[in-house]
């Protein structure tokens, strides 16, 4: 059995009397591409937060690498791209590369090198000099995926990493992430583009902080009797407001 | 390492701002040189005194270069006179009473009235007491030339034995009155010591910790709201590794600013200070210290750059009622225990004592101590804060 990257235990979590997540359990192994899908609010920023250690929960426990979440050191293996663009904006791409790149504790020809190579996978290579400031929506985005694979972390956990990059690209994002999985690495993704969501390995359903349904998308399809995701979707959404 | 990689980012950002640079640098220069000729020469206001039916005398000296006299022949009125002609105050005399009325919009020009008006009539009653005197003095002399008459012809009478003693006794009544001549000396400042001078320490600490303050309060604040603290947070880097490359960054920027703010103030103003410039230095570096731990953790409080500004009546301008520009020893009791818990007033404090009694290091080491402990105690404050990014 490969090695479990991210183990999620019956954590939950409250915003006053907002219930944000409710019993999620989840385990992801290594080589394996995770996709969390759900509308907006469902919770998945939160499940995601309480991974890396950056969210109380009330309850339940997370693990990562076999270590008890938070934990300061494990951060250095994950690979984090946040849903809003947290970059430095009056800094260059080069320059945001670098010093994300050395709090990762990637230094000196090796950090040049990572810059090359992640700049390449994201298509920026030509903008690097540029500062942020002036970059467009999806520039930000695809700078921040790159940030996300600056230290070549063993797991990548990314949230909404497509939104506002082009079909072109997004296929050759998802062309690097497959790749990544086949060198072993795990990674969580969130979104809610569908299409998206037939790629990955597995598919965990989240919809008002519910672990609504879990497996493999084919497996999914079959257990709702149909077509697509998107329909598992919907049919899942029905089936629990009918509950 | 990673404390080096947040300096430099904080550096480079801080160059690429050249507005808050510029307001850093340059901005404390313009409003002290504003305050300078704001201060500058109070002596060349001149103050419309009205009078009627005032001695003469009395006029004459009430006429300085200050004041400027208008002579009325009525009494009467004097709130018309004064508003009609623009008086800062109206003196009318009634059988040797004088009665003034003040226009007292202008406090200063009702000093200068005060003033004039005390000294005149003090120099008027001096005059008088001389003539007096003098007066007395002709008496005296006369009456002991009669005395010597008197005694003379006593001795014809009586034989030679007593008219020495009788000379030592009038004596002494024509001892001279001493007279008064007063030289004066400043130790900090010239006799043409302004406001501005005598201030000028306290105000150098005020706008290092104003600026320090705002810049690193809203540029906390900004990481916040960008959410590339988050971000930072996500990183294996350690809570107080991300406050101290802040406190590097920008004290950095801090020391620039002091050493410009100081430097011009000693130069172009020409002010001399009896202490050390050195611990000047080291007060305004420390005042810095607290301003940049206190704005970030202020920033913890605000959730916009509008609410950050929200806090300068709340967190700033207290301070400077306690910096020393008014004296904190004549407040009541219970205003000096509040002055205590803000640091501007060991700042101050300090300060003046350095620039003004040439107090050494080591005589201003207690201000010196607690203003580090408020560092230190806001930079905690803020390492713990942090938690509510990241756990650990």
């Amino acid at each position: 059995m490969t090695q479990t990257m991210i183990e999620v235990h019956k954590v939950a979590k409250r915003f006053g009397n907002n219930v944000v997540l409710k019993q999620v359990s989840l385990r992801l192994p290594a080589g394996q591409i995770m996709g969390l899908i759900g509308p907006s609010g469902a919770g998945k920023t939160t499940l995601v937060k309480a991974i890396m250690g950056m969210e109380r929960v009330d309850a339940g426990e997370t693990t990562v690498l076999n270590t008890a979440m938070p934990n300061r050191q494990i951060m250095q293996k994950i690979g984090y791209m946040a849903q809003s663009d947290a970059l430095y904006e009056t800094l260059t791409a080069r320059e945001n590369l670098h010093f994300f790149g050395e709090l990762m504790g990637v230094h000196g020809a090796q950090l040049t090198a990572a810059i090359t190579h992640v700049a390449a996978v994201v298509n920026l290579t030509d903008e690097l000099s540029r500062r942020v400031r002036a970059y467009s929506g999806g520039m930000k985005r695809r700078l921040s995926l790159a940030i996300a694979l600056i230290a070549d972390p063993a797991l990548l956990i990314l949230d909404e990493p497509t939104v506002g990059i082009d079909p072109e690209l997004r296929q050759q994002i998802w062309a690097e992430l497959r790749r990544l999985k086949q060198q072993g690495k795990a990674i969580l993704v969130t979104t809610h583009v569908m299409d998206e969501a037939e790629r990955c390995d597995e598919l965990m359903l989240i919809r008002e902080g519910i672990a609504l349904a879990q497996g493999t998308p084919a497996e999914l399809k079959r257990a709702y009797a149909v077509d697509t995701i998107e329909q598992v979707f919907l049919k899942a959404g029905r089936l629990q407001d009918e509950n | 390492m990673r404390i080096r990689a947040i300096v430099h980012r904080v550096l480079r950002e801080m160059l690429r701002d050249k507005r808050t640079l510029a307001l850093m640098f340059l901005a404390p220069l313009f409003i002290l040189t504003l305050m300078f000729f704001l201060f500058e020469d109070s002596s060349t206001s001149v103050a419309k005194i009205g009078v009627s039916h005032v001695n003469t005398n009395l006029v004459k000296t009430l006429k300085t270069k200050h004041t400027e006299i208008a002579t009325f022949k009525q009494t009467s009125g004097a709130t018309a006179k004064i508003r009609n002609h623009r008086l800062a105050a109206f003196i009318s005399q009634k059988n040797g009473k004088l009665t003034v009325t003040y226009a007292n919009s202008q406090p200063g020009d009702t000093t200068i009235v005060k003033q004039t008006l005390q000294g005149a009539v003090t120099k008027l009653k001096v005059q008088r007491l001389v003539a007096a005197t003098k007066a007395q003095k002709q008496a005296l002399t006369q009456q002991s030339r009669q005395l010597k008459a008197l005694v003379a012809q006593q001795a014809a009478a009586q034989g030679q034995s007593t008219p020495t003693t009788a000379k030592k006794k009038a004596a002494p009544s024509v001892a001279k009155a001493p007279s008064y001549a007063v030289t004066s000396h400043y130790l900090y400042g010239s006799s043409s010591s302004t406001f501005f001078d005598t201030f000028l320490p306290v105000l150098l600490g005020f706008f290092v910790f104003f600026f320090v303050f705002l810049i690193s309060g809203i540029s906390l604040l900004n990481e916040r709201t960008t959410g590339t603290l988050t971000r930072l947070l996500a990183t294996p880097v350690r809570r107080g590794e991300i406050i101290t490359g802040y406190l590097i960054g920008y004290g950095i920027f801090a020391v620039i600013q002091t050493l410009i703010t100081v430097t011009f103030a000693l130069t172009v103003f020409n002010i001399h200070m009896l202490g050390s410039v050195w611990v000047i230095l080291l007060i305004n570096f420390l005042l810095a210290m607290v301003a940049l731990s206190m704005g970030i953790f202020i920033s913890t409080f605000a959730n916009s750059e509008f609410q950050m500004v929200q806090f300068i009546p709340i967190v700033i301008v207290p301070q400077v009622f306690f910096s020393g520009i008014i004296s904190v020893t004549a407040m009541p009791d219970w205003l000096q225990w509040i002055a205590h818990i803000f640091p501007l007033y060991y700042g101050g404090e300090a300060l003046m004592n350095v620039a003004t009694r040439g107090d050494s290091l080591g005589a201003v080491s207690g201000d010196l101590w607690l203003l580090l402990l408020f560092a230190v105690a806001f930079t905690a404050l803020n390492v713990v804060g942090l938690k509510r990014y990241r756990r650990v």
